[in-house]
């Protein structure tokens, strides 16, 4: 399903590469974390997944596509098929729960038929049925999340990244969050998350790649923080 | 859904900075009116030199002491130059006779004149007016002939000044036209960042670059055209305002300019209007978004 094989990116002006010769294979259905202090090169994966860079050395490939060799005009297809969820949320602030999730499908050409028929189902999914015609202030921090989750499942991906999902949320928060994460992978779906938060590692038990400088230090199949 | 969408964020787009969206849509109609006016320029002035050089003429004045022979020496001679269309031979009594007509309201100078003192003449028509300076000369040593005036040269003088007005006016049009793309390409950038949390997600969702484009694009096309409109009107309105006026005593020496002329430089207005704010839009985004 995805597949970096000796990847290395050094950014401009950058002293050391923020990826060293990296290689990692995931398979369809995992649930992985990458785990490691700031600055480590956790959030380059998650960029070089969704194309947003590239790497200077090495492969890519990504649903059986080859990221490295890309033209950007591909990108926007390629993204259709893995779901994004940030720390920040990046919802809409002047739409509803609904419209948010909504506007992630009619951009890529969905009929407003389809939105009425699919982002109901998907909000009862992340548990926020009855409140879709919330705004995202109106929400708290978990629920704005859960519909994140909501939009970036909505189109059911077959790869789900997740950067720091919990970040800005309490811990019994974070923990239904996992669960809703949890509940996706069990769909089928390959979930990546890029996390600090120990807690919750410990707590999965699930496999854990731990990143240093730029390097795999770890790589464990049903692993803790450490 | 999607056409609904893009127009009404194009109405929003515009809507939103309308200071800025007027001030574009200013400096756009000034520029494309004056690009419309250097047009109407142009095309008269091809028309009317077409005009005046197919009746210009070449005027041989012989001395007034020339003796026949050299007169039909000189007249065959024309008739068989191969840079020659027509020779008219203009005698004493004819030369007074157009004096007189030319001159009806002055009798003073009509009467000061003698009717034997004019020059009798020949009047050639040239098959092309530039080769004015091949006929000077081969006939100026000619015998019997005294002057050659060429015409087209007084008219070259006309259209010079003509010309120049015409350059200024495109000068003035691109000069307006570069305030007028820095105009776009702000109020571009404005939309583009009062959109960015729109343009992310889409970004990050996969909208296709066209559609996360369209709005902003068509943006800066609707208001090239409403300029363009604007730049046409400010044409006819110059022509309502100009005809009968004060320049009524130069209408028989400039071409007319009719509605039709410049109706037909509107496509030429919108077509640059809206085809230079698209590209500019669109170089802008490339920058802002890089989308």
């Amino acid at each position: 399903m995805i597949q970096l094989e000796q990847v290395t990116k050094t950014y401009p002006k950058a002293s050391r590469p923020s990826l060293d010769n990296v290689s990692v294979s995931i398979e369809k259905g995992e649930f992985v974390f990458f785990i490691g202090p700031s600055g480590s090169g956790k959030s380059t994966i998650i960029k070089m997944l969704l194309h947003e860079v590239t790497p200077n050395k090495g492969r890519v490939v990504v649903n059986g596509k080859d990221v490295t060799s890309m033209r950007s005009w591909k990108r926007p297809h390629f993204r259709r098929s893995i779901g994004c969820v940030f720390q920040d949320f990046r919802l809409l602030p002047n739409r509803t729960a609904y419209e948010n999730v909504a506007f992630a499908l009619e951009v890529i050409g969905k009929t407003k038929a389809v939105a009425r028929r699919v982002v109901p189902e998907v909000l009862e999914l992340v548990g926020l049925g009855g409140k879709e015609h919330r705004y995202p202030h109106e929400l708290s921090g978990g629920e704005q999340q859960r519909v994140a989750v909501a939009r970036a499942f909505v189109n059911r991906p077959l790869i789900l990244l997740a950067d720091e999902p919990t970040g800005n949320l309490d811990p019994d928060t974070s923990i239904e969050i996992m669960r809703l994460l949890d509940r996706i992978n069990r769909t089928g779906t390959t979930v990546v998350m890029v996390t600090h938060d120990s807690n919750i590692v410990n707590q999965m038990r699930r496999r854990v790649i731990e990143i240093e400088s730029g390097r795999i230090v770890r790589d464990q199949a049903r692993g803790v923080y450490g | 859904m999607r056409m609904k969408y893009v127009l009404s964020e194009v109405l929003v787009g515009l809507w939103r900075n309308v200071t800025m969206t007027i001030a574009m849509i200013i400096t756009l109609a000034v520029s494309l009116f004056m690009l419309g006016g250097s047009g109407l320029l142009y095309q008269k002035v091809g028309d009317m030199k077409d005009l005046y050089y197919e009746n210009v003429e070449v005027s041989i004045f012989l001395k007034t002491d020339v003796n026949d022979q050299q007169i039909q020496d000189l007249g065959a001679k024309l008739k068989s130059d191969p840079l020659v269309k027509h020779v008219d031979y203009v005698n004493k009594e004819e030369a007074y006779k157009r004096f007189q007509e030319m001159f009806q309201d002055a009798p003073d100078l009509i009467s000061a004149v003698k009717a034997d003192s004019l020059p009798p003449s020949y009047r050639v028509k040239l098959n092309n007016p530039e080769q004015y300076k091949a006929i000077y000369d081969e006939y100026k040593t000619a015998e019997g002939i005294d002057t050659i005036v060429d015409q087209s040269k007084l008219l070259d003088k006309v259209f010079n000044v003509l010309t120049g007005i015409q350059n200024f006016a495109l000068a003035l049009a691109v000069v307006m036209a570069v305030a007028a793309l820095l105009l776009v390409a702000n109020t571009i950038q404005v939309a583009a960042y009062s959109k960015r949390r729109e343009v992310a997600v889409m970004k990050l969702v996969g909208a296709s670059n066209w559609f996360i484009q369209a709005p902003f694009v068509l943006e800066a096309v609707v208001a090239g055209l409403i300029g363009s409109i604007l730049g046409l009107v400010a044409l006819l309105g110059l022509k309502v305002f100009t005809s009968g006026g004060s320049m009524q005593a130069i209408e028989g020496l400039i071409t007319p300019v009719s509605w039709t002329d410049i109706l037909l430089m509107f496509p030429l207005m919108a077509g640059v209007g809206g085809l230079v704010s698209a590209i500019t839009a669109w170089v802008t985004l490339r920058f802002y978004l890089r989308v």
